[in-house]
């Protein structure tokens, strides 16, 4: 950890904050330091050919707690998420630097098996996708692939815990063998939860999980990231503000590819210090 | 000293600049944010004249003026229920967040201590009334009026202040009513020695030294809703709670 350069102490540019022209994102107000971080980035910059779509951003992801990430589109907060498990891997032109590791240890290390990252670092989309196969398979698939059990009954005990979890399992109980695709949506997004639930992983990540759902659905799934914060450390990337203030602990603001401010949630959506952030929470041009 | 609508009405830049209340993209909200800080505004010059005329109908053992001062407070109570309930749409429909739910948060609590004000200003009427009846100006109370009198203009000029501090979102000026709140405490604690005097040489009278002891326990307590309102000012602008706070407090915490 000692070869990291970390960012200067927040300072906001407050000369010119009314002329939002003028203002330059020089450091990350707030604080985006953890006392106790289960994912640490530093320095982090992320290019997609010769553009570069993530500005040296640096922040920690509080264990067992749920941080979100919010900002206007394009502002590069999916393509930070999907940075935290390799996703950003399979694009050819898409280049990171930065350090970045998990209970301090380099997950862009050489010898480190990207699979194997992504079974401790799970991810849940946008749009809930489950395997065109059983309910029981969806959930079982991850478990068996890793390796984790070949003994059916351990398995099952694994599918029944997982889909336990994502407060799923009374309601699919009698039909584990039916097609995962013929349920609700916020029934299938649930699945995809215990999916990534079932491999036991450390870190969540979720992007944008319930902007596919009316709003029952949306409750139960804010719910279920309230009770997993109990045992995983979420962050999630989400366009409602609202939501954002409701399952969050920490919050983080990103605009055009840089971490403006952090801070605790309390803070952010109560007086935020940087007038951008302001802006964006409350519907104000800029 | 009935001049705040005007006045403030002149002076609404100041308060839509430092909050950029009318840079929402809905304009709807923009227009409704600025509507409910009208109402804000004339609730306060509303209750201003409450207080004004109260205290004068005190002063000049004017009953009328009393009676028109009390039958008046229900529209100071009507005010409040109106902009309560316009806090809770905006809440519910617009779920305002940073400034703006700081801005709704200090209304909701500032028009509790508008309302207050309006109902100690009944208190002068009250007491005007029953004044106006003896002739304690005359014999007995004309020092203990004088004192009232004072510290009724300096209540008066502060609550004044404090409105226009408002309307501006001046946190300089709110400070500075915060910091001068001992002055209100001191006064009345006088004007009580002076009166506990008065009744003592002359025991008739202290029924009416009473009322105006009441009047200017009235005064004593305004203030404080003013000071509130100040607190609230500073809420609102620096998101920082200073209720409870020394001025030393506050300054420290503003200063980080």
């Amino acid at each position: 950890m000692n070869a990291i350069t970390l960012p200067k102490p927040a300072k906001v540019n407050e000369d010119n904050q009314n002329d939002l022209s003028q203002i330059e994102i020089t450091e990350t107000v707030g604080n985006i330091y953890a006392d106790d971080a289960k994912m640490s980035i530093r320095n982090a910059n992320i290019y997609y050919g010769e553009k570069q779509a993530i500005d040296n951003i640096s922040l920690d992801l509080a264990k067992n707690q749920v941080t979100a990430l919010i900002g206007p589109s394009g502002c590069g907060k999916s393509t930070f998420l999907r940075s935290l498990n390799r996703m950003n891997d399979t694009i050819d032109i898409c280049k990171i630097t930065g350090k970045f590791t998990l209970d301090n240890e380099d997950i862009y290390a050489k010898n480190l098996d990207p699979v194997l990252l992504r079974a401790r670092v799970g991810m849940v989309f946008q749009k809930p996708n489950p395997f065109p196969k059983s309910i029981y398979e969806n959930v079982a698939y991850g478990a068996r692939i890793h390796g984790l059990t070949n003994n059916k009954a351990e398995l099952d005990e694994i599918v029944e815990t997982s889909l336990q979890k994502a407060g799923l399992f009374n309601e699919v109980k009698d039909r584990l063998n039916d097609p995962g695709t013929g349920l609700s949506g916020g029934q299938q997004q649930r699945l995809c939860i215990a999916r990534t639930i079932a491999v036991s992983p450390e870190v969540i990540l979720m992007d944008e999980p319930a902007s596919a759902l009316d709003p029952i659905a949306t409750a139960i799934i804010e719910e279920l990231i309230d009770e997993l914060k109990e045992k995983y450390t979420i962050a999630i990337v989400t366009h409602s503000m609202q939501q954002a203030a409701r399952v969050s602990q920490f919050t983080a603001y990103f605009h055009m590819g840089k971490l403006v401010e952090m801070d605790k949630t309390e803070d952010i959506f109560t007086h935020p210090s940087h007038k951008l952030t302001e802006n964006y929470i409350t519907g104000r041009f800029g | 000293m009935t001049t705040t609508i005007t006045e403030s009405n002149e002076n609404t830049s100041g308060f839509t600049k430092n909050l950029n209340l009318d840079k929402h993209i809905s304009r709807r909200f923009n227009e409704e944010l600025e509507q409910l800080r009208t109402l804000v505004m004339k609730m306060g010059a509303l209750v201003e004249q409450q207080v004004n005329d109260g205290l004068s109908a005190v002063l000049n053992a004017d009953s009328k003026l009393a009676v028109k001062v009390i039958e008046r407070d229900h529209e100071v109570n009507t005010m409040e229920l109106e902009i309560d309930e316009y806090c809770t749409q905006v809440l519910a429909r617009r779920q305002p967040a940073a400034s703006d739910l700081r801005l709704i948060v200090s209304i909701l609590k500032s028009i509790t201590d508008l309302e207050r004000m309006g109902d100690e200003s009944v208190k002068f009427g009250r007491n005007a009334i029953k004044l106006a009846k003896g002739n304690f100006a005359e014999e007995e109370g004309s020092r203990p009026l004088v004192e009232l009198k004072h510290l009724g203009k300096h209540v008066s000029e502060t609550l004044n202040k404090a409105l226009r501090a408002y309307a501006e979102m001046d946190v300089e000026a709110a400070l500075d009513i915060i910091k001068n709140d001992n002055i209100v405490d001191e006064e009345f604690d006088n004007i009580s020695r002076l009166l506990v005097t008065k009744m003592m040489e002359n025991p008739r009278e202290i029924k009416n030294a009473l009322r105006v002891t009441w009047c200017a326990r009235a005064l004593e307590r305004i203030g404080d809703h003013t000071t509130n309102l100040c607190e609230y000012i500073v809420y609102l602008v620096e998101g920082k709670d200073v209720r409870h706070s020394t001025i030393e407090q506050i300054k420290a915490s503003m200063s980080n």
